[in-house]
């Protein structure tokens, strides 16, 4: 038995560097590695093909210059903006009314109708994409409905191609702000309700004046981890829309994808995810920052 | 003062205003409820009709020839089997390295602690996508391009902050004292991890290992970029190039395969929210 020879105790630094290795491996080559890289690549005109490829060149910040001056850098900026406050907006309102609605209900419908929210949250993006394809296409479940009140049919997603990716987003993040409002409205005291209410207040004034200062910190994380998670969407508009039609519906990840990957143009790709990783690094800050003003109360 | 009488008064008027109030929640609900179904009822239906189309509707028959007829290894056996591979790969991994950093970082005073978990949970916020780029170049240099091994590493490094986490708060529930004791009666560090905090962490553990199994097995992205080769494609890149090559003609095949790659997520998942109780929330683990 090995317990039993007497042994040297491990040097204090041992007892969490051997265990903690393989994490911090992976984490250094896996992620922290690629974003270091993603800060030299964005500053060279390092290329897949060509002569680029062969020989990369430091070219400083040429590509952030290439890139704001590029009009199809700013439609997407625009575009993602777009997507982003449409989905945030649409998912927090969707998200309370459902968790305020679910509220005191009975069982069965508090089950039956999350069950079928978390459900849509819990489909793979992909199929969430080929899902509202199929509602939305010429010949989908959309236009079959709309011809009872006389509608004529049109393809959808061609025509309205930013609100559509918008719906199906909101569709499929609404269960998460839904899931955690509910866990923060079943923390308000419902005593500090039943006094409001015996002074007079309506329900909407309990709600505005009582319950939502009370929510918000729940509030502010919720709505920074959907902005995390809503400013890298890619496959869901990828499936649904690639893109197009034009370049109607590219948000800086598609176009990121399209100049990396398709063209080939690294230099350009890497400068639009360091746009990206800085944006969502500076709401992650403040996300962190949250979390520990919370801690330290 | 007159604040009995009113009271009074009050819950007499608002008695049938509150029912009113229940009912109209109740539509509301019911509404909400058709509105988030509609869209996905298409997969369920198609997948059994004879007639398959795009339009959701009660099915005109019962077939299961559309899940029969993609019952091929290329389509179906393989890419599936790859992503069992890979994800469950990343599943292993991930638990496996979360524990092992998470301990340290739980019970002892490590001057970095503060730092290093702020800095895993900042991690948790930066998106995958956006790294995607530059992993893709780092792949194409080293070689790695195509590699299933690689692709799992990476996988499970993408999830390795939310698992470290994780694993981190269920260690802070498990009392140090249980291990003291276990000191004291001469067991070493060691053989108080492997009798004592394994056996306590294993459910929680459970819990790492399925949510890393259920975010990879939906993303699409990574093995899209990482993985180039038909024969490597896990199936959430399959069901894609499926719908590329016959999206627009074999609805019911593509319906039945979507299906398929959903279920098990959807059972893992269940599984994972009855385990702890029925509160939980992925959002909730996050806000620690």
């Amino acid at each position: 038995m090995a317990s039993v020879r007497p042994r040297r105790p491990l040097p204090r630094a041992a007892r969490w560097v051997i265990p903690m290795a393989p994490a911090l491996f992976l984490l250094l080559a896996f992620f922290a590695g690629p974003i270091l890289w993603t800060v030299w690549a964005s500053l060279t005109n390092a290329a897949l093909t060509g002569a680029q490829a062969a020989q990369t060149e430091f070219v400083g910040l040429d590509n952030f210059g290439e890139l704001l001056s590029d009009p199809r850098f700013r439609t997407a900026t625009l575009l993602t903006v777009v997507f982003l406050v449409g989905c945030v907006f649409g998912q927090t309102v969707l998200g309370l009314a459902l968790a305020l609605l679910l509220q005191n209900r009975n069982g069965a419908v508090r089950a039956v109708v999350g069950a079928i929210v978390v459900g849509a949250w819990v489909v793979p993006e992909v199929v969430a994409g080929f899902v509202w394809y199929a509602f939305l296409e010429r010949e989908g479940t959309l236009n079959s409905v709309l011809a009872w009140f006389g509608a004529g049919p049109q393809n959808w997603l061609f025509t309205a191609p930013l609100l559509a990716v918008v719906l199906a987003n909101i569709w499929k993040g609404t269960a998460f702000s839904m899931m955690t409002y509910s866990a923060g409205l079943s923390e308000v005291p419902e005593d500090l309700k039943e006094a409001a209410r015996v002074d007079g207040a309506s329900g909407f004034q309990v709600l505005w004046h009582v319950v939502i200062p009370l929510l918000r910190r729940t509030l502010a994380t919720t709505l920074l981890l959907i902005t995390l998670q809503t400013v890298q969407v890619f496959t869901l508009i990828f499936v649904m829309t690639s893109g197009g039609p034009g370049a109607r519906s590219t948000t800086l990840p598609l176009l990121m994808y399209q100049e990396a990957l398709r063209m080939g143009d690294l230099g350009y790709g890497t400068a639009i995810a360091l746009a990206l990783l800085v944006v969502a690094g500076l709401f992650s800050v403040v996300y962190v920052w949250m979390l520990r003003k919370e801690e330290n109360r | 003062m007159s604040e009995s009488p009113s009271g009074r008064v009050r819950a007499v008027v608002s008695a049938p205003s509150r029912a009113a109030g229940g009912f109209l929640a109740y539509l509301v609900l019911g509404v909400l409820a058709v509105l988030f179904l509609v869209p996905s009822l298409w997969m369920v239906f198609a997948s059994v009709d004879p007639e398959p189309s795009l339009r959701a509707g009660p099915p005109s028959g019962f077939t299961l020839d559309h899940f029969t007829s993609i019952m091929t290894p290329e389509i179906v056996y393989r890419p599936i089997w790859n992503s069992i591979l890979t994800c469950g790969g990343a599943a292993v991994i991930t638990a496996v390295c979360s524990m092992l950093a998470a301990y340290p970082i739980s019970r002892y005073n490590l001057r970095f602690k503060k730092p290093f978990l702020y800095t895993v949970l900042f991690a948790t916020g930066l998106p995958v996508t956006a790294i995607m780029v530059p992993v893709y170049g780092m792949f194409v240099q080293a070689n790695l391009l195509n590699s299933l091994v690689a692709t799992t590493l990476f996988l499970a490094a993408s999830t390795l902050p939310f698992g470290i986490w994780l694993t981190k708060n269920f260690i802070d529930g498990i009392p140090i004292t249980l291990e003291e004791a276990a000191w004291v009666d001469g067991a070493s560090a060691w053989q108080s991890i492997r009798y004592l905090v394994a056996p306590l962490l294993a459910p929680g553990l459970a819990v790492v290992a399925i949510f890393t199994l259920v975010t990879t097995w939906g993303n699409f992205f990574v093995p899209f970029i990482l993985l180039t080769s038909p024969d490597k494609m896990p199936a959430a890149v399959r069901v894609f190039t499926f719908f590329g090559q016959y999206g627009s003609v074999r609805y019911g095949e593509l319906a039945a395969y979507s299906l398929l790659y959903t279920v098990p997520v959807v059972v893992l998942y269940m599984a994972v929210s009855r385990a702890l109780g029925g509160r939980f929330a992925l959002g909730g683990a996050v806000k620690g």
